[in-house]
């Protein structure tokens, strides 16, 4: 009696048993086949050249872990790893840190302030959702090299960190903040920024680390516009740097090395996304509303 | 949507959105703008000077058979690149939502592809698959099949669809487990105790309540396709061969920064800029009025 009742008050539909396992067993294939490109990748990074380039190569991890990493980190093939590890850091940093004030900013600005131009700016604004980098990359490009910004960090950051997705999104949080609040705000004769300081900065805590953790990933992960901007190796971002690792001519690419240098250029985002995995989860689910 | 209160004063604002707009006049508008000018000019071959065209570009880039040839392969690779990621992606998220224990787990193991960077989801396709070390290739090999992607189109074409939806899958996972846990389990009991069986029931309550999901992620990896699968393709096949995976986004650099056609190049921008109008414009009309049944 007891057990059939509690079968009802889970649901009738949901399977038990047998039926049950299976289901498990098909996700657990299923995850084998989407993570094998990873697994691969680290066995590799793991093993020495001549393992790889006699095939097949072993699909169980090998014992030079420790080498090929330190080879990769501090020598690599044209800049150590590290060093490109460290401008990748800047630069999606700076994109993600830099979107997000310029986005606070400006939807502040429109949706709290009746000012002239306030639609034409909105416009504007709006209109830059139409514009991928890739879509204008050569005058964008003449535009940078005109400023001397190539192989810098503003090079790589500024271009990339107007867009017009943060700043609706705030736009869009912000018009849920009740009305009371900027009332009363103003009524004890509280200046604008310090009400933005004050309430609308803390109110949109979860909003900020959301978009924190996509703009990370989409600045990370950029690849065609550090290939065009950063000719010297020293300003490579690793995720750019792995090609240029490849040989050009018929030589064989030092694979163990640039396998390991793949592992640590997913590292840090898989990091982010996993440990930031509701923030995460919400803010694509928002910023794609 | 207005809000009732607002603060006074109009230097403020102003300064407050200043950053956003001299970063998008400087970069978004100027250089927008400079494509739409370049594409009307053929510059001579030293650089020195230019001369007015009109729209000869235009009429010299469709007359091209390389660009019409990239129209079909842009077609061709993203109707694949949305099918290849969202299939899969529909069937994990129906076996992820029948499960009450664990759900948790595999999605935290099923958002890994994401955060990996499409050029580098590239190189481990492309270590996969080598002609020289590639496992895969290898075992196809002692299957019989010989792959070559460097040689044959077809099988450079479909290295780059998988390379690209590799990633996907987790992005439409998400989108799909969330809309099929908000599925009200009351209609699907329903239909059970009417005896439908699991896939008449998906085919017939499931799918069509998922409709708004399907269409909304049908755009949105069209558009990735297009514009976020250039890292994928320069680390694989770099548009070959034969130009047999040159889409439209890798045409406007090869031409551009590799062959110097500097005319040709901000013609195709301009080309993509009306691509990308309208397929905001689709996105907008999706996202206000939702497809419901």
């Amino acid at each position: 009696m007891t057990a059939s009742v509690k079968q009802h008050s889970s649901g009738m539909v949901e399977k038990h048993g047998k039926s049950l396992w299976f289901t498990h067993l098909l996700m657990i294939i299923g995850i084998l086949f989407v993570f094998f490109p990873i697994w691969l990748a680290f066995v590799a990074s793991t093993v020495t050249q001549p393992e790889i380039v006699s095939p097949p190569m072993p699909l169980w991890p090998g014992s030079h872990f420790l080498e090929n990493y330190k080879k990769a980190l501090f020598s690599g093939v044209n800049v150590p790893v590290s060093t490109m590890l460290l401008n990748s850091l800047i630069m999606a940093i700076g994109i993600a840190v830099g979107k997000i004030i310029i986005s606070l900013l400006s939807a502040f600005a429109i949706v709290y302030f009746k000012f002239p131009g306030r639609t034409f700016f909105f416009w504007t604004i709006f209109l830059t959702l139409m514009l991928p980098v890739e879509v204008r990359i050569v005058p964008t490009y003449e535009v940078v090299a005109g400023f001397g910004l190539l192989n810098s960090y503003s090079g790589l950051i500024f271009p990339l960190i107007a867009s017009a997705t943060a700043t609706f999104l705030f736009r869009q949080f912000f018009m849920t903040i009740p009305d009371e609040l900027a009332e009363a705000a103003r009524v004890d004769g509280a200046r604008p920024m310090r009400f933005f300081i004050d309430i609308v900065l803390p109110m949109s805590r979860t909003n900020i680390a959301a978009l924190f953790v996509i703009l990370f990933i989409f600045g990370w992960n950029q690849y065609l516009w550090p290939l065009l901007i950063t000719t010297d190796p020293e300003m490579n971002t690793i995720v750019m740097g792995i090609k240029q690792m490849f040989p050009s001519g018929d030589d064989v690419a030092d694979w163990p090395v640039i396998m390991a240098t793949s592992i640590l250029a997913m590292l840090p985002p898989i990091f982010v996304v996993v440990s930031m995995q509701k923030f995460f989860v919400r803010g694509l689910v928002d910023s794609e509303k | 949507m207005e809000k009732r209160v607002t603060f006074n004063g109009w230097l403020l604002p102003l300064l407050l959105i200043f950053p956003q707009i001299f970063i998008s006049a400087v970069f978004f508008f100027y250089p927008a703008g400079q494509a739409i000018w370049q594409s009307l000019f053929i510059p001579d071959p030293f650089g020195l000077s230019s001369q007015y065209v009109g729209l000869g570009n235009f009429e010299y880039l469709f007359g091209d058979k390389y660009y019409r040839q990239s129209f079909a392969t842009t077609a061709l690779f993203s109707t694949l690149v949305t099918l290849t990621s969202m299939v899969p992606a529909l069937f994990l998220a129906v076996l992820a939502d029948r499960l009450i224990k664990g759900a948790g787990a595999y999605r935290t193991l099923l958002i890994w592809p994401y955060a990996v960077a499409p050029a580098v989801a590239g190189v481990l396709w492309l270590f996969m698959f080598n002609t020289r070390v590639g496992v895969v290739a290898w075992y196809l090999g002692l299957l019989g099949y010989d792959w070559n992607h460097v040689l044959n189109d077809g099988e450079a074409m479909g290295l780059v669809v998988v390379a690209s939806s590799w990633g996907r899958i987790s992005y439409n996972f998400l989108f799909f487990f969330a809309a099929l846990q908000a599925v009200p389990r009351s209609v699907i009991e329903a239909a059970a105790i009417d005896g439908a069986r699991f896939w008449r029931r998906f085919f017939t309550i499931v799918l069509p309540l998922l409709s708004p999901t399907v269409f909304f992620l049908l755009v949105v990896n069209v558009v990735y396709a297009f514009f976020e699968t250039f890292g994928v393709i320069h680390t694989i096949t770099s548009g070959g061969p034969q130009q047999a995976t040159t889409v439209l986004v890798y045409k406007v650099f090869a031409d551009g920064f590799v062959g110097q056609d500097l005319g040709s190049s901000a013609a195709q921008s301009v080309v993509l800029l009306f691509l990308v109008g309208a397929l905001t414009i689709v996105q907008f009309k999706f996202l206000e009025k939702r497809v419901h049944y």
